[in-house]
């Protein structure tokens, strides 16, 4: 049972039959997590190095947990500014850590398509954390695995996507994966911030965040980046969120059951309102908890390594 | 010692010629074109059977990096590409370090060019100092130094204000305005065009409308001023249509489009090849199609090739980081060739665009092959086949999007003033 691939780069690229293969396998990762003494010994001698070329602290540990759970060695690795502030190419920095025998690297990177550099360049393993606007595919499987424990299915869900979509590699990632699982994924935002023609990744497009709830079984907030403000997305943080901020009136034009989820952090009273947040349907630390599972699952099926 | 070329199918444009004959070169000169011109031991004989001979390509929008960014190409490098890709006169583009604004510039481009180059180089001036946008230069003595067309490519001039008195004093010496369209503002940081793919691939769009608007404005600025605006590397549906419009209109508008915008779209972006990024960047296939009928119906007047050589560990940064930049002059007459194929375009059409319409369009007399004219001539094998392979290329840049490509056709003799100057 593994990945027929070296690297994990992104969601477009794997079929119905992967995605359920890393979800099945996060399943009994799960059950590994929930136990007394949560390490097994699948990646004993393997180095997972966490190469993170933004800051970040909720994917670095998840990440670093799940490979210390696994038994593997784990080195962080942080670097601000991108290779030409450097002076270094991310090419040059990728094959020095390489030549200290990693089997994993786990890129994040501001640039699009980072990791596809070092996945083309190297023997390691490359999974991508985030690369710049394109995808999160740990995150998607993340959020793909929560629904599943959630709902039983993926298929035939209504997820609707709401924020800034356009500079997104979270609704990129969950866009391709929900899509190719069989949900209907519905995006929602001010019309800067949804992504040219993003109708043909097979997803409808609101401006009204009242309309995309409607009915929806699971509604997903993204993170809105403060910077945004000002470059004229939106006019104000204040309007965006008259307009956007998942409240609890709003909530109740989806489903009765629906679930809410966020991939943090969350701006609290941005896009999602405290009470929300923090509500009944909210899935926000349930997501965090199966993380560390999804990465398990998938360090574990790149390795080739057999019986867990 | 002279020069016979025999037995090659002479395409001529100019002169409405299209036959198999035989050229003779004496004194640099072309000397005579007929049937069975018998060798004689002063020439040296080039057997062109099944060969095409025409006038000398002429490439309009070159970048040969010197002064400035020798690592990146020299005047030597670049003009052996430019030789090596069939080109007899080539027009370099004025951001070197220092800019081209002046004429100790010109004068240095030119002495090397002639002390070190290997077919003419005419040098384009910059329309404002340092490429700022701000100030014009002193386009009398630009043109009194040689440079024969203005441009800020690259850099756009993006206030109006100063491109309308830069075409008004352009006009005075008759040079063309070249321009770059691009609102910058528009692009905003964009690194491909913006669509599907853009979308999918997650980097930041250029839309069409930043080329529609300044090819627009700059239209209405040459009817204002009645300069000869020069639109460069045409890439979008709309501006072609703008030109049509012009051109309909009278207007002294003249545009040229580049071999990769007739083959390629954003399609080519997927893998993130930082050797696919490029200004203006390329397009969908809606827009590829617009531009190939543009330039059958003659909306679009040149093929340039955009030849922007870039360092390798440039382009092997992030894509978001790389600079903007392909190179085109040793791919050109392959990717002209295969549109010819395609029926886009005739061998005639083909040849005009790459010779007589620039010698026309920059005002020289080149271009043609009548008796007494400069014998810069090429010599195409068309049924040539080749694999691009990026080292073996004479560009110091090797920034190819057509590496790996099975090419058909391939240039087997370049001579320059009479004399063969590349050897295919």
């Amino acid at each position: 049972m593994e990945l027929k691939r070296k690297d994990l780069l992104d969601i477009k690229g794997l079929d119905q039959e992967e995605i359920q293969l890393i979800l099945d396998t996060a399943e009994s990762f799960k059950e590994v997590t929930g136990r007394e003494i949560k390490k097994v010994p699948t990646l004993r001698g393997k180095t997972v190095v966490n190469l993170f070329f933004e800051p970040s602290t909720r994917t670095r540990t998840s990440f670093e947990i799940a490979a210390k759970r696994l038994s593997a060695d784990v080195i962080n690795f942080s670097v601000s500014g991108s290779s030409v502030s450097k002076g270094e190419t991310l090419l040059d920095t990728a094959r020095n850590i390489e030549a200290m025998r990693a089997d994993f690297i786990i890129i994040r990177h501001p640039a699009s398509g980072a990791p596809h550099i070092l996945a083309r360049n190297l023997r390691s393993s490359v999974i991508n954390a985030g690369d710049g606007l394109h995808e999160h595919p740990t995150q998607a499987l993340l959020d793909m695995f929560t629904i599943r424990e959630r709902k039983g299915k993926i298929e035939g869900l209504t997820v609707a996507i709401i924020g800034d979509i356009a500079h997104s590699r979270v609704a990129r990632s969950n866009i391709y994966g929900l899509t190719r699982m069989g949900a209907r994924v519905r995006v929602a935002g001010p019309p800067a911030l949804i992504p040219a023609e993003v109708e043909t990744l097979g997803v409808s497009v609101f401006y009204d965040m009242e309309e995309a709830l409607s009915g929806a079984d699971v509604i997903m907030v993204l993170r809105i980046q403060l910077e945004r403000q000002g470059k004229n997305y939106f006019p104000t943080l204040r309007e965006f969120a008259r307009l956007y901020c998942l409240t609890q009136e709003r909530a109740g034009h989806a489903k009765g059951d629906a679930m809410i989820m966020h991939p943090g952090p969350v701006n609290r009273g941005i896009e999602i309102s405290p009470e929300v947040a923090d509500g009944l349907s909210s899935v926000i630390l349930e997501q965090v908890t199966n993380g560390v599972a999804v990465r398990m699952a998938v360090l574990y099926l790149l390795s080739g390594s057999g019986e867990i | 010692m002279n020069l016979l070329i025999k037995n090659g199918r002479i395409v001529d444009p100019v002169n409405h010629v299209d036959q198999v004959a035989d050229l003779l070169i004496a004194d640099g000169k072309v000397r005579q074109i007929a049937q069975e011109i018998p060798v004689t031991p002063d020439a040296e004989a080039i057997d062109a059977t099944g060969q095409w001979v025409v006038p000398g390509l002429i490439d309009v929008h070159t970048h040969l990096r010197e002064p400035g960014f020798e690592y990146k190409e020299t005047i030597r490098t670049g003009t052996m590409a430019a030789a090596a890709g069939g080109f007899t006169t080539i027009c370099c583009m004025p951001n070197t370090k220092p800019v081209n604004d002046s004429q100790a510039v010109t004068e240095f481009i030119l002495r090397k060019a002639a002390t070190e180059g290997m077919v003419n180089v005419l040098p384009v001036g910059a329309i404002t100092k340092g490429c700022q946008g701000e100030e014009i230069t002193e386009m009398g003595d630009l043109r009194e130094a040689g440079c024969i067309a203005v441009s800020d490519d690259g850099r756009p001039v993006m206030n109006s204000a100063v491109m309308r008195r830069a075409m008004e004093y352009a006009s005075m010496f008759h040079l063309p305005v070249i321009s770059h369209c691009e609102d910058t503002n528009l692009a905003e940081e964009g690194v491909m065009n913006e669509g599907r793919v853009s979308t999918e691939l997650g980097l930041r769009g250029i839309p069409n409308a930043s080329e529609d608007v300044m090819a627009a404005r700059d239209i209405e600025l040459a009817a204002l001023t009645n300069a000869h605006l020069h639109i460069a590397h045409v890439s979008t549906q709309g501006s072609v249509e703008l030109i049509r419009r012009a051109k309909e209109e009278g207007i002294r508008v003249t545009a040229e489009t580049c071999p990769h915008y007739l083959v390629l779209t954003d399609e080519a972006v997927t893998g993130y090849n930082t050797n696919t990024k490029i200004k203006p960047p390329l397009r969908t296939l809606k827009d590829v199609e617009a531009v190939r009928k543009g330039l059958r119906e003659g909306v679009i007047d040149v093929i340039a090739t955009d030849h922007a050589p870039h360092a390798q560990v440039e382009k092997e940064m992030e894509f978001d980081s790389a600079p903007f930049g392909i190179t085109g002059l040793e791919t050109a007459v392959a990717i002209a060739l295969q549109l010819v194929d395609e029926g886009v375009l005739t061998v005639n059409e083909m040849v005009l665009k790459m010779s007589g319409k620039p010698a026309k369009l920059l005002n020289i007399d080149r271009g043609h092959l009548s008796v007494g004219a400069v014998a810069d001539i090429t010599v195409i094998d068309p049924r040539a086949t080749w694999v691009v392979d990026p080292p073996q290329l004479k560009s110091r840049g090797k920034n190819t999007p057509f590496e790996g490509w099975k090419m058909k056709g391939r240039v087997t003799h370049t001579i320059v003033g009479g004399k063969v100057v590349y050897k295919g």
